[in-house]
């Protein structure tokens, strides 16, 4: 059953296209991730579907309700973590949850015991009498959660559900999602620039640049759609024309000392490969990411707009040789 | 609208209003200095002047109880609807503005929170009207009436200026130029007659505080300048104008 329906979705700002023509069909119970830098229009989006942006042109149906024609309907139907905290830092967790189940109208005579279950869900009920103001960021984070799923949303949307928060808290803030969206059965649209993370969380990713979806597929499809395995040497003189002669190599770039080589079966061929280069400095051999997925689509790396490091190349290989074995 | 929608829109009416009144019990601090500030300027202000000045052979102490009663709800009202600004700043209404509820009802929410507030305050200063001999203490309902009339007025006036100010830097300006202009402009601190030059009585006149602060003059001291039915015909109006306008602007907030 589709849950999202979007046709030829489009915001412009004056003359900045923001957001282009972008048709979208999501799955109910699927956890669907929009990924892509920083002003590719990822908020737009989804503020578009949450009836908070209003589209230039094109539409957009929640659970069957026209976000243009019918805001009042989907905003019942939908939950909301925003980008930035919006908790109410002066009220405790409990009567965040309270003031949260009033507005959207969840009946009294249910609220109490669906405030219990929700903070249970996200290990708060011990907090849950203290003021928000005395939370950790990851705390506040479960607890927008919390709150974003208490009125059983039929979709809820995550805005960079990670952002600002340490690599740990961020770990488990996914494992939370996962198992929110599989208790409460309920389809989850999230954005974020972390493609490691969404790799590991999404069914589906749609990746947007400048406004628009470039890739649309699940996390597996699109890393075989490169080709095979990712080796990366650095090295001075690279032998280009005999190594993109091998049979098994796909593909082969060469930028600033450092040889980018697709080709399948990597563990196989690396030997081979490697005998072939003199004065070999450093090898990195991968399963292709996400990350390297947007490169290829776009010509730039995602990481150039954000600040943090996916971790080392070390870590990838260990990743590889466990998938490997 | 159905009677389910109806009841959904109350319901978040309610909630906005408790949410406000959560606020306002945590913030204690706030409460005791709001209600300190009327009792200096009764004690200190009012002794001090009165020691040399009465009006009309009442002590003038008990002369400005009135007065005070309003800029306690002039000053609560405005700077409780102006903390919108703040609210938007950190977010936090950003969660209530997205919730299936009309801008409306959130608006009325708002309201109805920031005159709980200052009745509240007003009570506490009705507590001390023992020390005034002049109060006639079976004004005092009536008196109440008016000032919750007037803190709606107050209120929704703050609320819309806050949806129109991006930033804190208009507190400033508006404190300067619209809430003090108010208060002094208002009778709060002298009587309004013949006495005054000619264009300052213009002004009084003009002010609808006046109103308010002579309607709660008559019924707490039997004194006044206009009769009581023509104080409450312009507060009335006053707060119905302000409230409409409060909840087009509110509405439009982005």
């Amino acid at each position: 059953m589709v849950i999202i329906k979007t046709n030829a979705l489009t915001k412009s700002y004056g003359k900045i296209q923001a957001v282009r023509n972008i048709d979208l069909s999501i799955e109910k119970g699927e956890i669907f991730g929009l990924l892509g830098p920083n002003g590719a229009g990822k908020t737009t989006t989804i503020g578009m579907l949450c009836t908070i942006v209003r589209p230039t042109s094109g539409s957009a149906l929640i659970a069957g309700y026209d976000v243009i024609k019918e805001p009042a309907q989907v905003r019942r139907k939908v939950g909301i973590v925003f980008q930035d905290p919006t908790l109410d830092t002066v009220l405790t967790g409990q009567e965040n949850l309270e003031l949260h189940a009033r507005l959207y109208g969840v009946p009294s005579d249910i609220r109490e015991k669906r405030i219990t279950e929700m903070l249970e869900l996200v290990d708060l009920k011990q907090r849950s009498n203290d003021i928000t103001r005395t939370y950790s960021g990851g705390m506040r984070r479960r607890l927008e959660l919390a709150r974003g799923l208490l009125h059983r949303p039929a979709v809820l949307f995550l805005d960079e559900p990670t952002l600002g928060l340490d690599p740990q808290t961020r770990a488990r803030i996914w494992e939370y999602i996962k198992k929110m969206a599989q208790m409460e059965q309920t389809t989850v649209v999230l954005t974020t620039h972390y493609m490691e993370e969404a790799e590991q969380v999404c069914d589906r990713v749609g990746i947007i640049d400048h406004g628009r979806i470039i890739a649309l597929n699940s996390p597996e499809n699109l890393k075989e759609s490169m080709g095979g395995d990712m080796v990366v040497i650095r090295v001075k003189e690279p032998p280009l024309e005999k190594i993109r002669a091998l049979p098994y190599v796909s593909e082969v770039k060469e930028n600033e000392g450092t040889l980018e080589i697709i080709t399948k079966e990597a563990h196989l061929h690396l030997a081979e490969i490697l005998s072939m280069i003199k004065d070999v400095q450093c090898v990195e051999m991968r399963v292709p990411t996400l990350n390297d997925v947007f490169i290829k689509l776009t010509g730039r790396d995602i990481r150039e707009d954000s600040i943090e490091d996916s971790g080392s190349w070390v870590d990838s290989v260990a990743r590889y040789r466990q998938r490997g074995s | 609208m159905s009677e389910g929608r109806v009841r959904k829109e109350l319901m978040g009416i309610y909630a906005v209003w408790w949410r406000e009144f959560k606020v306002f019990q945590r913030e204690k601090s706030r409460i005791v200095s709001s209600i300190v500030q009327p009792l200096m300027w009764l004690f200190l202000f009012g002794s001090g002047v009165g020691a040399s000045v009465s009006v009309n052979d009442i002590n003038y102490q008990d002369y400005i109880y009135p007065g005070i009663l309003a800029m306690l709800v002039l000053f609560g009202s405005v700077y409780f609807g102006l903390y919108i600004v703040w609210d938007r700043k950190l977010d936090v209404l950003k969660a209530i503005l997205v919730a299936p509820v009309s801008r409306i009802s959130i608006f009325m929410g708002k309201v109805l929170g920031g005159c709980t507030d200052v009745t509240l305050q007003i009570i506490v200063l009705f507590l001390f009207s023992f020390l005034f001999p002049s109060i006639n203490p079976w004004g005092i309902p009536l008196a109440l009436l008016l000032l919750f009339i007037t803190s709606i007025a107050l209120v929704s006036m703050g609320l819309a200026l806050g949806s129109l100010f991006e930033s804190l830097e208009g507190f400033q300006v508006i404190s300067a130029f619209l809430i003090f202009p108010l208060f002094f402009l208002s009778g709060a601190l002298f009587p309004v007659d013949d006495k005054l030059p000619f264009w300052l009585q213009g002004l009084v006149k003009l002010n609808p505080l006046t109103y308010t602060v002579d309607g709660v003059r008559g019924v707490l001291l039997n004194v006044n300048i206009f009769p009581f039915y023509v104080d409450f015909i312009v507060i009335t109006f006053f707060a119905v104008t302000m409230f409409l306008l409060g909840s087009v602007l509110f509405s439009r907030m982005k």
